[in-house]
């Protein structure tokens, strides 16, 4: 597979968010917002690419039992590393994640690629693949964001075009549950083979 | 196997001390701008740097930062917080020398966005400027008092009244130098009560905010 397809497969065909279905959680909490979604998948893109070439540097000297361990230490350190960075330097972006900026350090897409890519293949695929599946993940919750923030807020990106407010539901978790149902339909609908 | 995790360990761990490091800095003036700005929005204007004291009012521990100006006290900043929805309303509120609520800001809150969220936007923050205890009635229009609630989030609104009457509690025991006296304790202690009362019932009545 060339370096492009690697990137690319992680927008469309192995899309985290609306064909793997990975990471919900941070999928359903943090789109509030499209600059909250995209925020999230950033940090995680950010993550993912880092862990993916570490781990994929360090595999072969790593035992086989105790690789899931590893792994965990190796993530947490860059999502730890990650958090001092936008403290220091996004602090309001920052305060809106909270608590799902270390629950990266658990999210499933990060062990997964790690698991299913980054320990079988060499350090430029891996980090080919971290930055596909990342911008997949940025892409699919800044949409997941932008519909909630269009249907519960009337804004886009924070900029208000319809005064009053939206339907509030899409901004609360169910709504969340409900965008994503629907955007995973035209999602399959769009991608399907004819 | 064994030394493995611990190279593995050993090296995350210095690379973490090195970031740490060199973040360090940036965190602490990112979190000291942030007090100065909130102290700046919320008191009138004033010279030198804020002083930062503590003082502990009905058994709870209370921050505030003293501001002056050509040496006369301009005003205080204090921090103050209600319970909300989903967890404490935590404010700065900025008071005159004679204890008119000069300007609110919130510094965290964890509130329903689109709902009680909306306490951060001027709409529902402004009308606590320049809020004179003494002329109108600090409490939501609901509890019988002069404050705009947000539509469907009374219980954060009633979080924010009280976040200012905590602070306002504040300003009479740092102004008296003392604790306040038995009488105006007690009536802090039932509006507390009739606080928690209501927010329950409309709670569970409305699943309203």
């Amino acid at each position: 597979m060339s370096k492009l397809q690697l990137i690319t497969k992680g927008l469309v065909k192995e899309n985290p968010t609306f064909v793997l279905i990975l990471g919900m959680c941070p999928t359903l909490a943090t789109t509030t917002s499209a600059m909250n979604g995209m925020g999230m998948g950033l940090a995680t893109l950010f993550v993912l690419v880092l862990s993916n070439m570490a781990i994929s540097a360090t595999a072969p000297y790593i035992p086989d039992k105790v690789r899931i361990p590893a792994y965990i230490v190796i993530i947490a350190a860059f999502v730890t590393i990650l958090q001092f960075i936008m403290q220091a330097y996004t602090p309001a972006m920052y305060e809106t994640l909270g608590l799902f900026i270390p629950l990266i350090v658990v999210n499933c897409i990060v062990l997964g690629r790690a698991e299913a890519f980054a320990n079988k293949n060499s350090v430029v695929d891996s980090a080919c693949d971290g930055l596909g599946i990342g911008l997949g993940f940025t892409l699919s919750l800044t949409v997941l964001g932008l519909v909630r923030e269009i249907l519960g807020s009337g804004s886009a990106f924070g900029y208000k075009f319809i005064s009053g407010d939206g339907i509030l539901v899409f901004v609360l978790a169910p709504g969340a549950f409900l965008a994503l149902g629907y955007l995973i339909v035209i999602f399959r609908k769009l991608t399907a083979k004819k | 196997m064994v030394l493995c995790l611990l190279v593995i360990c050993l090296v995350s761990s210095a690379l973490l001390a090195v970031v740490y490091a060199v973040t360090k800095a940036p965190i602490d003036a990112a979190a000291a701008a942030k007090t100065n700005n909130a102290i700046a929005q919320v008191v009138p204007e004033f010279d030198g740097t804020p002083e930062l004291a503590e003082i502990s009012v009905a058994g709870t521990d209370y921050t505030y930062y003293k501001v002056s100006k050509g040496g006369s006290v301009a005003g205080y900043a204090i921090i103050a917080s209600g319970s909300g929805f989903s967890g404490p309303v935590t404010l700065m509120v900025g008071l005159t020398s004679d204890g008119i609520v000069y300007n609110t800001t919130v510094l965290s809150q964890a509130e329903t966005p689109g709902l009680g969220a909306k306490c951060t936007e001027p709409a529902f923050a402004d009308q606590f400027r320049n809020f004179n205890p003494e002329e109108k009635v600090l409490k939501v229009k609901k509890d019988g008092g002069d404050v705009d609630a947000i539509t469907a989030s009374t219980i954060t609104s009633r979080a924010y009244v009280a976040a200012i009457q905590n602070a306002l509690n504040v300003f009479a025991a740092i102004t008296t130098g003392a604790q306040p006296d038995a009488a105006s304790g007690a009536s802090t202690l039932h509006a507390t009560m009739e606080y928690e009362n209501t927010s329950e019932t409309d709670n569970g009545g409305q699943s309203n905010e």
